[in-house]
């Protein structure tokens, strides 16, 4: 019994440092985030970023490992060695680039509020406008927020916590609406069907994904399509402030997939068009 | 609703994943048991024979981890953690970066709970064990060292044992809270599982059933140690 | 460390006491209502009664809270029989589903403590009420529970202890009480260690206070283990 259980400790203790190997560059990612990145049932990572990586770690000529990390961990978990680099649908925002490096963007894709059909919030056509791009935002993106504050007053949205949808809730509709925090995009669909959510905010392609499941039938959009200001410009690959060398390869080869066009045949096989920065 | 369909072994399923993060369940409620035993054994020391700086730090440590959520020690211990050790490494000269993964992270933060848990069950059971034992050891000519390993240690362990089966139940059901470390044991691979699929009630149910089994299982295991244990006792 | 970070954070966490205070109120009061007649059922000698019970406490003590937890909120709101349901009207309010969480698996706990207090009166002075006529509605009301509770106070304050840190959970269900509210700093601030000095520090003021209460009561009512002046 003795001798077991000091077996045990002294396992455990050799587990305790690993050295990361140079060769390999480890990425990590949610696998939660379908169509970005998904895990499915025979326990593999699939989606757009996973294509996009693994072709990327070709180019480059280096060998990749994906490791999955729960999205409220994700940045600390970068900073702390678990992998190099971060490709899991990061909006880039200066927040953000406080604490880490971003790669040039390589998709890009715009929020959405959700909501269940029957509820008379769907299909709202705020200020006429179809997308809202707060960068330097005037009187008319000004004018669409307002219009959206008033229309969904008083009710509940769900948004992933540590995301832009967060941030944009709380900087544009603090004290309108009642906001909910969730560990998980999936986490915010599933209440939306169950009712406890009026509204929730999400990026475009993850809820076209969730719609198109048999469960996800009931959920339209409503409103216009966000981008810029408060959510970032595209989504890039977060990087270690130190690790300079990492950040020009992978610069180097978006630059390289986005000329030849096969990151846009990557996103439009993933969301059904062409999202590619 | 119940999705039987997805619990399937094989690719089509998740039974075969479950089950594999059954045994890292498992796997990690061991180290950590281990590593609380060890730690404890210190605590325990420093509590009983110590001067009144160790007893007032053990006395802190386990104050503090047993009257802090578990949710918090282990945010603290990862998001927290590889700083400290990569800062206590600089100061030893050492530059690159020392990976502490999801298995050492797990292990670290239930460890230091199980620790705290584990040296009050100590604590008490050192305390049944009267001072008598110790003197007539002593008198007996037997070193201190022969005093503890051979007559004083198996009697804590024998008193200990309840409390310590009742710590490993808490061990294993506090793995289910290092989700947030990354580590694919039993809650996080059902929540990854009803994520995908949009069904949680079947990995929830599946979650609850694993952990049934794994606690039955122990707690036969514990009853039959207690009774080894307590073969010789005298019953009049 | 940045002190003025810790200082402007504790005040942010401090807000969320009031969430926490009404979970962990509320569920020990109706857990600690509840747990009486689970109790007295395991005690009891119909082998149905103590049979339930002793299985209720077995699935409950064998699952973590958070399955539990996770059960209740997610896994009954996808069960489209309780939604167009009247439950529904309690079950869609995570406070609820939280109260509803803590309440079963203290209930749990608690029955057992309470059980063990009610076995451990002794003989005698069941015996002795039996021989005043006394009835068995009297002799538990003013014999038996009264004894049984003085028996568990140890017991109880650690399960009042193991309540007040198991609300930490429910702020994984959107409910903001400290620990979602030191979690949110942390996503921010990415300040672990400043954010968990707040919170942790609050939480261990909390189960000071519990631990200095049941002292308390242990010293009223055991008036003839007091040390005489």
């Amino acid at each position: 019994m003795k001798k077991f259980i000091l077996s045990i400790v002294a396992l455990s203790l050799l587990c305790l440092a690993t050295i990361s190997n140079a060769k390999t560059i480890r990425i990590g990612t949610e696998g939660a985030y379908p169509p970005w990145n998904n895990l499915n049932s025979a326990g593999e990572l699939e989606g757009a970023e996973i294509d996009f990586g693994n072709e990327a770690c070709k180019r480059m000529g280096v060998d990749c490992e994906w490791v999955t990390q729960d999205w409220d961990g994700i940045i600390p978990a970068l900073l702390n060695g678990k992998y190099d680099i971060i490709v899991a649908g990061m909006s880039i925002t200066e927040e953000r680039k406080e604490k880490v490096n971003f790669t040039d963007g390589y998709m890009t894709d715009g929020a959405r509020f959700a909501v269940l059909k029957g509820s008379g919030l769907e299909n709202m056509t705020i200020a006429g406008m179809d997308k809202v791009n707060l960068n330097g935002a005037g009187g008319k993106e000004q004018a669409a927020i307002g219009q959206l504050n008033a229309a969904l007053q008083g009710k509940t949205v769900c948004v992933q916590s540590a995301t832009i949808h967060q941030n944009y809730l709380e900087k544009h509709m603090a004290g309108v609406v009642e906001v909910k925090l969730y560990q998980s995009v999936d986490d915010t669909n599933l209440d939306l069907i169950a009712g406890r959510c009026d509204a929730i905010l999400a990026d475009v392609g993850s809820t076209i994904d969730y719609m198109a499941t048999d469960v996800g039938a009931n959920v339209a959009f409503t409103g216009p399509t966000f981008s810029g200001g408060v959510f970032g410009d595209g989504v890039g690959g977060a990087i270690r402030k130190e690790d300079t060398e990492i950040l020009e390869m992978w610069n180097a080869v978006i630059a390289e997939m986005l000329a030849d066009g096969s990151l846009s045949e990557i996103t439009k096989q993933w969301f059904g068009r062409d999202i590619s920065m | 609703m119940l999705r039987f369909d997805l619990l399937i072994f094989g690719d089509a399923g998740w039974g075969d994943e479950l089950l594999i993060s059954s045994f890292m369940t498992i796997l990690v409620s061991l180290s950590s048991m281990g590593l609380g035993i060890f730690i404890a054994i210190f605590a325990t020391w420093a509590k009983v024979s110590g001067n009144i700086f160790t007893r007032m730090v053990a006395n802190f440590y386990t104050t503090v981890i047993r009257g802090i959520p578990e949710l918090l020690v282990i945010y603290l211990i990862f998001f927290g953690g590889s700083a400290s050790i990569m800062y206590v490494a600089k100061i030893f000269g050492y530059h690159g970066y020392i990976e502490l993964n999801a298995f050492t992270m797990g292990t670290i933060s239930i460890g230091l709970i199980s620790a705290a848990y584990s040296t009050e069950v100590f604590r008490g059971a050192y305390s049944i064990v009267s001072k008598g034992q110790a003197e007539a050891s002593h008198s007996l000519g037997l070193s201190k060292f022969h005093t503890f390993y051979k007559v004083l240690a198996p009697q804590i362990l024998k008193h200990a044992l309840p409390g310590l089966g009742n710590v490993w139940q808490i061990t294993l059901k506090d793995t289910a809270l290092v989700s947030v470390t990354g580590l694919v044991e039993i809650m996080r691979q059902s929540r990854i599982a009803s994520n995908v699929s949009h069904s949680p009630l079947t990995f929830c149910l599946s979650a609850a059933l694993l952990y049934l089994i794994l606690t039955t299982f122990s707690s036969k295991v514990f009853n039959k140690l207690e009774d080894y244990s307590n073969r010789n006792n005298v019953t009049t | 460390m940045n002190f003025e970070l810790i200082y402007n954070n504790f005040f942010i966490i401090l807000s969320g006491l009031d969430e926490t205070l009404e979970l962990v109120i509320i569920s020990l009061s109706l857990g600690f209502i509840i747990a009486i007649p689970f109790a007295l059922a395991r005690a009891s000698s119909i082998k149905i009664l103590s049979q339930s019970v002793y299985y209720y406490v077995f699935v409950i003590r064998g699952t973590p809270l958070l399955v539990q937890i996770y059960l209740i909120y997610y896994g009954l709101g996808t069960i489209q029989f309780v939604r167009e349901s009247f439950l529904w009207f309690f079950l869609k309010d995570p406070f609820f589903c939280g109260v509803l969480a803590l309440v079963i698996n203290t209930v749990a706990y608690t029955a057992e403590i309470f059980r063990g207090g009610i076995q451990s009166v002794s003989k005698g002075q069941i015996e002795s009420c039996k021989s005043l006529g006394m009835s068995r509605f009297i002799m538990y009301l003013k014999i038996i529970l009264p004894c049984a509770f003085r028996q568990a106070l140890p017991g109880y304050g650690n399960e009042m202890i193991l309540m007040v840190k198991s609300t930490s959970l429910i702020s994984l269900i959107t409910i903001m009480e400290m620990t979602g509210l030191a979690r949110n700093i942390m996503y921010k601030n990415y300040a672990p260690v400043e954010a968990f000095l707040a919170a942790g520090s609050i939480y261990l003021f909390l189960n000071f206070l519990v631990v200095q209460f049941i002292k308390f009561l242990e010293w009223k009512y055991n008036p003839h283990l007091r040390i005489k002046a």
